[in-house]
């Protein structure tokens, strides 16, 4: 035998590892999000709204790349994840917002939501969150402005373009007024689940997120758990507060939330059981903060906060093979 | 046939059983053989023979007589040429016995066969599988003849052949199954008649189903009313012993336990044609079934290889290579030992030799990057762990957490690392812990046992003191 045809590597077991890579997963959350984004530029007009989108996604790019360079960390934007933030906080912000705002919380959302804990996986918050949470507290104007759909410019120099949100507007006046702004429970559902109401750039279509949240659980990239049990719990509770249930699952950021926000993996749990409590917490947070809080919305504030607990959740382990609870251990 | 399946987790790699359709085919015996003295798990067995010692074909060369050990006989007539140091699979050198073939295959002569079981006492049965050296054949290596001597208190009651071979590549057990059926159902009878088990399972992954129609039929001519022929699902690692005894029985073998715990023993159906050709051939483990497959070997296919057969003469012998061999594994993908050199020889548990080449790095790449915690490795872990953490604690050398999480449970299948999109090395840290934390419990049982030897000392001292005290006053 010729030794030259022999030069041996070796590694420990497994020697065949699943094709799945971290930017693939990444790129799942992309393509689930394209329906929504489209929506969204449909809506809104494709003029300021896709430069909303696309200055979120540079400016991500660039703090990644930046806190790569000042934490001296492995550079990491082919993982793709910088790209899902900006896209992600882009979706959650009004269409008539300013460049600029856009470009701050892009770098709030990437340094102060993910780089200072450590990057990608360290991340205790949702990044996009935090950056749009920023937003809100420094620019509550700008982030509560909002566009009727087709509207000419997204600029509302005149007071006939602007429209309040759903959510708001039960806030303010109450649930009859907004049937009567709407016309009826069905048209406001069907202007809910098709989008055609006034909102954040990638929240307001109800059906497209769907679309985007199955594929990603048919592709096993999210827990079907989490945007489960989360709407359910709105569904359930809503009614305690004399809300309409159908109304509150469509309306404001949850589908956008449930299936995009809380099923960040490292701001959620790892096991089942845990993530099936987080995600009732969540709902049940949602439904108090639309009623009592002082913004007409939840969804934000609650994954932001219920993400404090992840630890605590994630203290509920399965009960490992061979390992039994005490009633099924023979005598 | 029923269908079962373990719960949860599990993966299904691509199977890549391209020795599918090879029949065994027996390889010439090599000009030199290299018999390691372990080739079992338990104690190391010593050499009986010396250098320049003519040896015959079934020859015990090797023994030690720890009860959990199995004796090593000489594949080869010829002459022993040293007895030294050698690269054996497990990664180490092991004392081995080198034999120079004098290719004359004269078999050792005083060979014992049974013609019906009735006529040998269990006993008896469990002494001619000892003696003829027979381990786990699915790779564990266990010593078969210890395995069937449950202590005292402990019954059998069920059997389990394991026809799952859910690793990918490999192939050897399902030829046996196609091509010894009856081989493996006379070494369940041989088991029941030790055991006196009232039932028997053929357990085989439905990706076999061939296979286990074939055995069904045997079974059925046959008349055998206690053993069944059940398909599991085709999941990895469904031929675990733990996920086979969940799947088939609905049981739990209690963490830290044996199968006999639950009553049951696994068996591989490799395992079990040697049990029959060592009880009515009078056979010894001296050769066995082995797929040789892989991107870089000419001629892959199911070859019987005379234990001690080096890689360096199966690759001549079966044809040589195709590329430049890069990786060269030792049992399945997923499980199996990678090897540093072409010398290392099969032995009793080798059930596959998989060669690639260059692309065998991409197979498995090696660079990590961050945990995203996508928790897909809490998802698939087969025995319900929490990889991840355990793989957090090991890096930091946090045995307690590493061992509060049941790390000890892991039964290394794998399957964590495989699903990682990070590509973490999830099973090799989580195995560092696990070898840590058990030689942890060794010591300190070593400690507690000094200690309590110490105490029985001193307190005897203190009675016989006290005695003598009692006596003198009175
Ligand atoms: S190697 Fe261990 S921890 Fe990993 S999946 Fe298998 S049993 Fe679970
Ligand atoms: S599979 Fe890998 S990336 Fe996912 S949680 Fe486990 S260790 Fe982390």
């Amino acid at each position: 035998m010729d030794k030259n045809m022999v030069d041996l590597v070796v590694t420990s077991s497994p020697h065949i590892r699943d094709k799945v890579k971290t930017s693939g997963i990444m790129m799942d959350v992309l393509i689930a999000l394209i329906p929504a984004t489209i929506a969204g530029l449909w809506f809104f007009g494709a003029k300021h709204t896709l430069g909303v989108i696309v200055i979120s996604i540079l400016s991500a790019i660039a703090a990644e790349y930046l806190s790569c360079w000042m934490f001296r960390r492995k550079p990491s934007l082919s993982d793709l994840s910088a790209v899902v933030t900006g896209l992600l906080l882009a979706l959650t912000l009004p269409p008539s917002s300013p460049y600029w705002m856009v470009v701050v919380g892009a770098f709030a959302a990437i340094i102060v939501g993910k780089e200072i804990f450590g990057g990608i996986g360290s991340n205790p918050f949702n990044p996009a969150l935090v950056g749009r949470a920023v937003l809100m507290i420094s620019w509550p104007t700008y982030m509560t402005t909002w566009v009727k759909p087709f509207t000419k410019s997204v600029f509302p120099s005149t007071a006939a373009v602007t429209t309040a949100t759903p959510l708001n507007i039960i806030k303010l006046k109450g649930y009859s007024a907004l049937l009567a702004n709407f016309g009826g429970s069905v048209n406001l559902y069907k202007s809910l689940f098709f989008g055609n109401v006034g909102g954040c750039i990638g929240e307001t279509s109800a059906l497209l997120l769907l679309i985007g949240g199955l594929y990603l659980i048919i592709r096993k990239v999210i827990d079907w758990r989490i945007p489960t049990f989360y709407i359910a719990t709105v569904f359930v509770l809503s009614p305690l507060f004399h809300r309409d249930p159908v109304f509150s699952i469509l309306a404001g950021g949850l589908f956008l939330g449930a299936f995009f926000m809380a099923t960040d993996y490292s701001s959620s749990p790892i096991t089942s059981k845990g993530r099936i409590w987080y995600a009732i917490s969540l709902g049940f947070l949602t439904v108090i903060l639309r009623q009592f809080g002082a913004s007409p919305e939840g969804v934000m504030y609650s994954i932001l906060i219920v993400d404090c607990f992840v630890p605590f959740f994630d203290k509920m382990i399965p009960r490992a093979y061979g390992h039994f609870v005490k009633k099924e251990v023979k005598a | 046939m029923k269908l079962f399946t373990f719960k949860p987790g599990g993966v299904h790699p691509k199977e890549s059983k391209l020795t599918k359709d090879k029949a065994f085919v027996r390889l010439k015996p090599p000009k030199i053989v290299v018999i390691p003295l372990s080739q079992h798990i338990g104690a190391p067995n010593t050499s009986l023979v010396k250098v320049g010692d003519h040896v015959k074909i079934g020859q015990v060369i090797g023994s030690a007589k720890a009860f959990v050990s199995a004796p090593v006989h000489s594949s080869v007539s010829g002459e022993v040429i040293a007895i030294e140091p050698r690269p054996h699979p497990l990664g180490t050198k092991v004392p081995s016995v080198v034999i120079k073939n004098d290719f004359k295959d004269e078999w050792v002569e005083d060979i014992k066969k049974i013609s019906s079981l009735e006529e040998v006492q269990p006993k008896d049965l469990v002494g001619i599988i000892r003696d003829k050296g027979i381990v786990g054949m699915g790779g564990a290596t266990f010593p078969t003849a210890v395995k069937l001597s449950p202590p005292k208190g402990k019954l059998i009651d069920t059997l389990i052949a394991n026809g799952a071979e859910c690793e990918p590549y490999l192939t050897t057990d399902y030829r046996t199954m196609l091509e010894f059926p009856d081989k493996i159902i006379d070494g369940l009878l041989i088991e029941i008649r030790i055991t006196g088990a009232k039932h028997a399972f053929i357990a085989v992954e439905n990706n076999k189903e061939d296979a286990a129609e074939l055995l069904e039929k045997r079974v059925k001519t046959r008349g055998l009313k206690n053993i069944e022929v059940v398909l599991v699902k085709t999941k990895y690692p469904q031929g675990g012993e733990k996920q086979l005894i969940k799947a088939v029985l609905g049981k739990e073998v209690p963490s830290g336990k044996l199968p006999l715990e639950v009553g049951a023993v696994v068996e591989n159906v490799g395992t079990l044609k040697a049990i029959a050709e060592a009880v009515f051939e009078g056979k010894p483990l001296i050769e066995r079934g082995t797929t040789v497959s892989g991107t870089a070997i000419k001629n892959p296919g199911n070859y019987i290889i005379r234990i001690g057969t080096t890689v360096e003469d199966i690759i001549d012998q079966t044809g040589g290579l195709t590329k430049k061999l890069r990786k060269l594994i030792f049992g399945g993908p997923m499980m199996g030992l990678a090897q540093s050199t072409v010398e290392v020889p099969a032995i009793k548990g080798t059930s596959g030799i998989l060669f690639f080449g260059e692309e065998a790095l991409d197979m498995a790449p090696q660079d990590e990057s961050p945990c995203i915690r996508c928790s897909r490795c809490v998802d698939f872990c087969p025995m319900g762990l929490m990889p991840v953490l355990i793989d957090h604690a090991s890096r930091r050398n946090d045995l307690k957490l590493a061992e509060s999480l049941n790390a000890t449970d892991c039964i290394e299948c794998g399957v964590c690392s495989y699903v990682c999109p990070a590509k973490r090395h999830l099973t090799e840290n989580i195995r560092k812990a696990k070898q840590k934390i058990l030689k942890q419990r060794k010591i300190e049982a070593a400690k507690q046992a000094a200690f309590e030897k110490l105490k029985a000392l001193r307190e005897k001292q203190a009675k016989e003191a006290q005695e003598k005290l009692k006596k003198e006053v009175k």
